[in-house]
């Protein structure tokens, strides 16, 4: 059971580690060539994490990050490339925001209307896409990249003044939702504020996981991702989990929006934040759609952004921050293929020794002969 | 006959991760002699003759060529050696003429003027190929790409051919002719090293057989004194599983019931199955036989709803005897209605490669005990039904925890078969089970089967090895251009008849 339980724990922590190291080697490398000291630009992002408000920024942004990383998973399940939860977010958020600033209703009921909203934006406008798959083969990354443009123009229409806007000095803004739909955080005083949306995507990552390893719709999802044909003989409805796992990717998406919404912003203006739909894919990469890797990408690349704030004290541009991030997720999967090729060769040195003591005489069961060939598949596709 | 050797292998070993190819195999090749080497597939035929020629290294033993102790690093110490092989899968350039692709990598024999040409065009005689040299490749059939694989090989000097599978590509008729230009070769003083599964070949044309079994030499006999049946048995090691002699268990319960099922081409021009009705007893197998193409992989997945029938009626009558109407139904519905299915491609449509074997259990099982409840999956006992599958099918893994497609393909088989007779279906669909298998999965499936059919299964068999479906079937109906155009007694019928029949040839 130990040799188990080690195993496990290198398969899963050994290539997050190189590739951390790796690319913090890499940074390294960067800064020493730019004629800064690695060692003080890191020593200054992280005593920057104790300072101020930065350590709740980090949690708040990584819970922004966290339900985008797990709309693009969603999608990676089934082999399909979400694109589009960058269009999905932004115009849930819009739409959200209008709601919620247009109704008067009872507090609770006000938030869970919002988040209501949200959620059905956001699957809708992924549900435009999941339908073209689905019944006309269009391809889920043009259609949803296309939507992307779409839902700039359909939100800067939304926000005019002469239909839902108001302007507020030089912004133009939807009007702000009452304290009433406004989602409570936990406040630290000076340190700032916990988003009570963060609570909310941690349960959404436990529901995930839960999904996916232990529920009927989640095996579903897996098998029609891995062979669409093997499902369908299966009795898996192919066309209608294309069509679920695109609305459910653009449910969790249509939330990306509502941490800063419900928790700070409490309207939504031009100048809203844009781009973490795009950050939602690299981190799925970063945590290989699984729940805890998500959350731990999600963590480290809010660290880089907010720590990053405190480099220019020192004189380091901060643009290193965004170098080690791409660095991170290239080293994430170069480090994961590596680290495969290891595990096959010990798996199969292994499985090796034990053929050659179970082989006894001639009519002795014969080891599996095409285990040579084969075991490099199932690897590759994981 | 001279009995110099020409090749002889001493305690060859060769072990690749997760299987023993060679273990200690000694080969004797006389000068002159065809010497075929029989083994089922993955016996280790081919590993022991990548060894002699070179491509792989052994763990252990020695080579010797002539009496003399060599050591080959690559195939070019082989050719060398007066050693040359023909792969299975011809290693040639199309856009090249015959000439070039001999030359190819050997200009340093005759260099690529008239000298070389004139070798050519002697060995040519040699191996029986009788077209000109400077025709593109690309021109030429199966046969004659391997007269020029053969070419090559003589061409770089060879005394000794090794021909991997040589018949695998070729009609009856070409057979022959590779037999006689074969034979004629060996007149010449030729060794050569045969590697086949076919015994009924290789009786034919071998002066000594060598059988090899899970890497093991396991003897060397006379293919004048063998039968076939004791050369097979000593391929396989066991008695020979026979698909025949049992009896009936047909009762006259119905239980698929299939009426003018009618599928369009997806052009929807064409009739892909055109009116088919068909009725399956319990106790009962029957055999659909056809060439393949003719509309019975359809006729299944249309059965089985994975494509919409365009007319036509399924129902199924369940063990208590009550009809029910499948025809609204979809692929799920049918399953839990009582079908298990064996589809024809176990790796596209019956497994999940890079899924554990226990989440392969799940698969058309999703909806029911013991794998799931409701819309939670029971983990737990889904490992326990998968385990109790792998003891009792004989799957040969490590674990339950083992992606598919690290199974050979025999114990894939036998893992898809164990879990369609999981759920205690009424009627199982099996297309072509043991297709790719080894035999000894071959009979363990063959058994399922009929074990299954002895306590009342209705069984729908889809088979291309006609003594397969001979053997297994109570009743044989002949598919032709998506209709059923003939019905055979399985009893009485022979290969032949059946073959006319699959043909139209009898219509």
């Amino acid at each position: 059971m130990n040799g188990v339980l080690t195993g496990w724990l290198r398969g899963r922590l050994l290539a997050p580690v190189l590739a951390v190291t790796f690319s913090a080697l890499l940074c390294a490398v960067a800064l020493l060539v730019s004629g800064d000291a690695p060692w003080t630009a890191l020593k200054v992002m992280v005593s920057q994490v104790g300072q101020g408000t930065t350590a709740v920024d980090i949690v708040n942004s990584a819970a922004v990050y966290y339900l985008s990383g797990l709309a693009v998973a969603l999608g990676f399940q089934m082999k399909l490339f979400n694109i589009g939860v960058e269009g999905q977010f932004r115009l849930a958020a819009c739409v959200a925001a209008i709601a919620g600033g247009a109704w008067a209703l009872p507090p609770v009921l006000h938030t869970v209307v919002v988040i209501l909203v949200a959620v059905l934006v956001g699957a809708g406008w992924a549900g435009i896409a999941a339908l073209l798959k689905a019944y006309r083969g269009v391809s889920e990354v043009i259609s949803t990249i296309m939507l992307n443009a779409i839902s700039t123009g359909v939100i800067a229409y939304l926000i005019r003044p002469d239909t839902f806007g108001v302007l507020e000095g030089n912004n133009i803004s939807t009007r702000p939702i009452e304290h009433s739909g406004q989602f409570p955080g936990i406040s630290l005083g000076d340190k700032g504020t916990v988003f009570g949306m963060v609570f909310v995507a941690a349960a959404l990552g436990v529901g995930y996981w839960f999904m996916l390893g232990r529920t009927r719709f989640g095996f579903e999802l897996k098998a029609s991702g891995e062979s669409p044909t093997a499902a369908a003989a299966g009795g898996v409805n192919a066309r209608r989990m294309t069509v679920l796992a695109l609305l459910l990717s653009g449910a969790v998406a249509g939330m990306v929006g509502l941490p800063e919404l419900l928790g700070r912003d409490f309207a939504y203006t031009l100048n809203s934040p844009q781009g973490y739909g795009f950050t939602g894919i690299a981190i799925a990469l970063l945590g290989r759609n699984n729940p805890v890797g998500i959350a731990a990408g999600s963590l480290l690349w809010a660290f880089l952004d907010k720590a990053a704030l405190a480099l220019d004290n020192v004189g380091v541009p901060r643009e290193i921050a965004v170098i080690m991030q791409g660095v991170t997720v290239i080293s994430v999967v170069i480090a994961y293929e590596i680290v495969r090729r290891y595990e096959l060769s010990a798996q199969r040195r292994k499985v090796a020794s034990e053929a050659s003591v179970t082989l006894g005489p001639a009519d002795a069961p014969p080891p599996t002969p095409e285990l040579t060939d084969s075991s490099g598949n199932p690897s590759e596709v994981r | 006959m001279n009995a110099n050797l020409a090749v002889q292998l001493v305690g060859i070993s060769k072990s690749f991760p997760g299987v023993i190819a060679n273990s200690n195999i000694d080969l004797r090749v006389r000068a002159g002699e065809v010497h075929a080497l029989c083994g089922e597939n993955g016996a280790g035929k081919s590993t022991l003759m990548k060894i002699l020629y070179g491509m792989l290294q052994p763990d252990s033993g020695r080579i010797e060529v002539n009496g003399e102790p060599i050591r080959f690093r690559s195939p070019s110490d082989a050719i060398k050696a007066g050693i040359g092989m023909v792969h299975q899968h011809f290693m040639l350039a199309d856009n090249l003429t015959v000439a070039e692709n001999v030359l190819l990598g050997a200009e340093g024999q005759h260099g690529i003027g008239g000298k070389a040409r004139r070798r050519i065009a002697e060995l040519a005689g040699t191996t029986g190929l009788r077209v000109d040299p400077d025709l593109p490749l690309a021109r030429l059939g199966v046969a004659d790409r391997q007269r020029v694989e053969i070419l090559k090989v003589l061409y770089r000097g060879a005394r000794v051919v090794i021909l991997d599978e040589p018949t695998a590509v070729l009609v009856p008729q070409e057979v022959d002719e590779l037999f006689g230009t074969v034979r004629q070769m060996r007149e010449q003083g030729y060794t050569f090293l045969f590697i086949s599964h076919k015994l009924d070949e290789v009786r034919s044309i071998a002066d000594t057989i060598t059988v090899i079994r899970r890497g093991r030499c396991v003897g060397t006999v006379d293919p004048r004194t063998v039968t076939s049946r004791r050369l097979a048995e000593m391929m396989v090691g066991s008695e020979l599983p026979d698909p025949g002699s049992r009896e009936s268990t047909v009762t006259d319960r119905e239980v698929l019931r299939v009426e003018g099922l009618t599928l369009l081409a997806e052009s929807g021009d064409r009739h892909v199955l055109d009116a088919v009705s068909l009725t399956v007893h319990a106790g009962e197998v029957l055999g659909i036989a056809g060439v393949e193409g003719n509309g019975q992989t359809e006729l299944v997945e249309t059965i089985m709803a994975m494509r919409r029938a365009a007319a036509g009626r399924v129902s199924l009558a369940g063990a208590d005897g009550a009809e029910v109407d499948l025809t609204p139904q979809g692929t799920l519905g049918r399953r839990e209605a009582g079908i298990g299915y064996v589809p024809e491609d176990r790796t596209r449509h019956g497994l999940l490669p890079s899924q554990p074997l226990w989440a392969n259990r799940i698969l058309g099982y999703q909806s029911r005990r013991p794998v799931s409840r409701g819309v939670l999956l029971d983990v737990a006992a889904t490992r326990t039904d998968t385990e109790r599958i792998v003891t009792e099918f004989d799957v040969r893994t490590p674990g339950v925890d083992v992606p598919a497609a690290a199974l050979s393909g025999g114990n894939q088989q036998k893992l898809v078969v164990g879990r369609e007779l999981s759920g205690d279906p009424v009627l199982l669909i099996a297309s072509h089970p043991t297709r790719g298998v080894d035999v000894g999965a071959q009979a363990l499936i063959w058994d399922a089967i009929r074990n299954a059919q002895r306590e009342g299964l209705a069984v729908l068999l889809i088979s291309a090895d006609l003594d397969e479906l001979i053997g297994l079937s109570d009743t044989i109906k002949v598919m032709l251009r998506g209709r059923l155009v003939a019905e055979a007694d399985p009893a009485t019928v022979t290969p032949e008849q059946l073959g006319a029949a699959m043909t139209g040839a009898a219509e």
